[in-house]
């Protein structure tokens, strides 16, 4: 009974608890606002001010000299994608196949190193890989190209494809390769044929988020891929990109080069928010499916 | 093949007692193809365990000349003179140091209140949308947060913030100087938004993983909200917190391109952080590509090398820490 009117009554400083309690929640809840303000100013800015130069020339026509008005980023356009294509077919298998052999071929210490480094390796400065394949491929080929450039993105693609990969390939029920197992199938076209691609969907959407990643790179590429005034897919050659001549772009004094980096910088901005929209998307409905 | 891959792949013995030799079923020694495929995967893997190390050597063949020529007083130089071929690495570390230690002082309070917001205060109708509007700030590319820093920070600095500052906290070595913008503060501001992300999500990752009976004992025992997160939630989750931030630091420490484009790139050392400075993976993006002679390249790979050097430590503990909670926390939940 004692008890029970102890409760009733608010104890000494119940008072101070709760205001404290709701002051500290408050604060929780601000800085979350805080944090998506510097997002909305990003997005307006860049949509503002890169609207105004969205056209169909930006994309197919090369820069033109300075003063003279109009030109694009064809170059750099068709640049980040060949880009991308030699980071995707260097870093695709490796990363893919990498993640296949942790998951589902060894299971001892040797894949446990094998995904150590892998998170070793995600954690490297992108400036610091820049360097790396400098010496690596640069200096031995004694010039600049798309394929170092191709090289140094993929490198920073590799660990987060293998992770994605094996995360994957163990959320495969069990059963399904215990069937497959049981009718007599042999165990690698077991992992190809039946986990890998019951688990295809999903490494589909990790690849976009890597795309993603490595299609705002620029760091890495300054003195690997290195620029290229001219439309260039060769593999040899220098070759623009998107966030490199964004760079060039936003830090040279001249307003009509700035306007057409605000332009670079909203398709880059938009191209990475859809493959991020489409890979949370895919996520979502894959994990309703499930559930 | 081992016991591991038993419990991983054989049916729980509850069904059935599983023959002796069950695991037998995986050995892949019965076919041709599996050998191949064994081999083959088993060679990609080998590949990516093999990057790190080739990446230290070859960065430490190319950093050779520098470190045979200054020694350690490479780190302790504060001359940094391509011409006359002197090379200390000194105020790049400091700029590097203090940018981050600003990005951190902003960013680390404000990622645990988003944290905590989204684990444990967030109505679950927001949680998602509002998770995915913090990832896409991690997602937002790096030039970009420079061009905007340039265009919309920068200025916003300069003429609101810097002179206020200085006004009210002039008398502090901190706050000295000009009003320029570009400088140590706005490197540190930008940062500081690029590593919220980070920290935030795997802080979230980490909250969540303390066992709601923790949450369940504190309301029991008639905690406010705010003392069930303070004393049931948060001391679990510290270790993982400060893996969380480490692995923030980490980003701050090797981010590139933003920070160039408005950290104003002298290298000087200064105790005012309205004054520009440089940072280590800012003068490889400057001056890679016109370093003309074999000792400067050199001297900028090392840089390079120390980067790496201090990113692969920070990782390693940051990593070790997340997953000590994990396992913990796992630990106790079964």
């Amino acid at each position: 009974m004692s008890n029970r009117t102890h409760l009733l009554v608010p104890a000494e400083g119940e008072r101070r608890r709760k205001i404290r309690s709701t002051l500290w929640l408050g604060l929780c809840g601000l800085s979350a606002v805080v944090v998506i303000l510097p997002l909305l100013s990003i997005f307006l800015y860049v949509v503002q001010k890169g609207a105004a130069g969205l056209s169909l020339s930006f994309f197919t026509e090369l820069p033109k000299p300075v003063g003279e008005p109009g030109g694009g980023m064809g170059n750099a356009v068709v640049g980040t994608l060949t880009l991308i294509g030699i980071a995707s077919a260097i870093g695709l298998p490796i990363g893919i196949l990498s993640g296949v052999y942790i998951a589902e071929v060894g299971r001892g210490k040797f894949a446990d190193w094998i995904r150590f480094f892998a998170e070793v390796l995600s954690g490297v400065p992108s400036i610091t890989i820049g360097v790396f394949v400098y010496a690596l491929v640069v200096v031995p080929m004694k010039h600049f190209s798309a394929f170092a450039g191709g090289v140094s993105l993929a490198i920073i693609m590799i660990p987060t494809v293998t992770r994605t990969t094996e995360e994957l390939l163990r959320m495969v029920p069990p059963h399904l390769r215990e069937a497959s197992l049981a009718l007599g199938v042999p165990e690698w076209k077991t992992s190809l044929f039946v986990v890998l691609r019951t688990a295809a969907p999903g490494i589909a959407t990790g690849i976009m988020l890597a795309v993603a990643r490595i299609a705002g790179e620029t760091a890495p590429l300054l003195f690997t891929a290195f620029n290229n005034r001219f439309l260039s897919t060769r593999v040899d050659q220098p070759i623009a990109s998107l966030p490199v001549q964004i760079l060039t772009y936003a830090t040279s004094p001249y307003q009509d080069w700035q306007q057409q980096a605000w332009t670079g910088a909203l398709v880059l901005v938009v191209v990475i928010l859809v493959l991020n929209l489409l890979a949370r998307l895919g996520t979502r409905t894959r994990i309703g499916a499930k559930s | 093949m081992t016991t591991s891959s038993d419990t991983q792949v054989a049916p729980k013995p509850v069904s059935a007692p599983a023959p002796p030799d069950a695991s037998d079923i995986r050995t892949g020694g019965a076919h041709l193809g599996d050998r191949v495929f064994k081999i083959g995967t088993g060679a990609f893997g080998a590949l990516v365990l093999a990057l790190p190390f080739v990446m230290i050597v070859m960065l430490y063949s190319a950093s050779r000349p520098s470190i045979a020529k200054f020694g350690p007083a490479f780190l302790t130089g504060t001359t940094w003179d391509p011409v006359r071929e002197e090379f200390g690495a000194l105020p790049f570390i400091w700029g590097t140091v203090v940018s981050s230690i600003i990005a951190l002082v902003i960013a680390v309070p404000v990622s645990l209140g988003v944290a905590i917001f989204l684990s444990e205060l967030c109505p679950q109708k927001l949680r998602r949308p509002l998770g995915f509007l913090v990832e896409l700030l991690a997602a937002i590319p790096s030039v970009v947060y420079g061009f905007w820093g340039v265009f919309v920070l920068v200025p916003w600095l300069r003429d609101s913030v810097e002179p206020a500052l200085i006004r009210w906290f002039g008398f502090l070595p901190l706050f000295r100087g000009q009003p320029l913008g570009f400088g140590m503060l706005a490197a540190g501001l930008v940062l500081a938004i690029m590593i919220v992300p980070t920290i935030a999500s795997i802080s979230r990752e980490v909250l969540r993983a303390v066992p709601d009976t923790q949450r369940e004992a504190a309301i029991g025992l008639g905690a406010t909200p705010w003392d069930t997160i303070r004393r049931a939630v948060l001391p679990s989750a510290r270790s993982g917190i400060v893996g969380a931030v480490i692995l923030g630091l980490n980003r701050a420490l090797g981010e590139t391109m933003a920070v160039t484009m408005v950290i104003g790139n002298r290298p000087k050392i200064s105790t005012s952080l309205l004054d520009p400075s440089y940072t280590m993976a800012s003068v490889i993006a400057n001056e890679f590509t016109e370093a003309d002679k074999d000792i400067y390249i050199s001297a900028l790979s090392q840089i390079g090398l120390l980067l790496f050097g201090v990113a692969l430590i920070m990782n390693l503990v940051a990593r070790w820490l997340v997953a000590n909670v994990r396992k913990r926390s796992a630990g106790k939940a079964s």
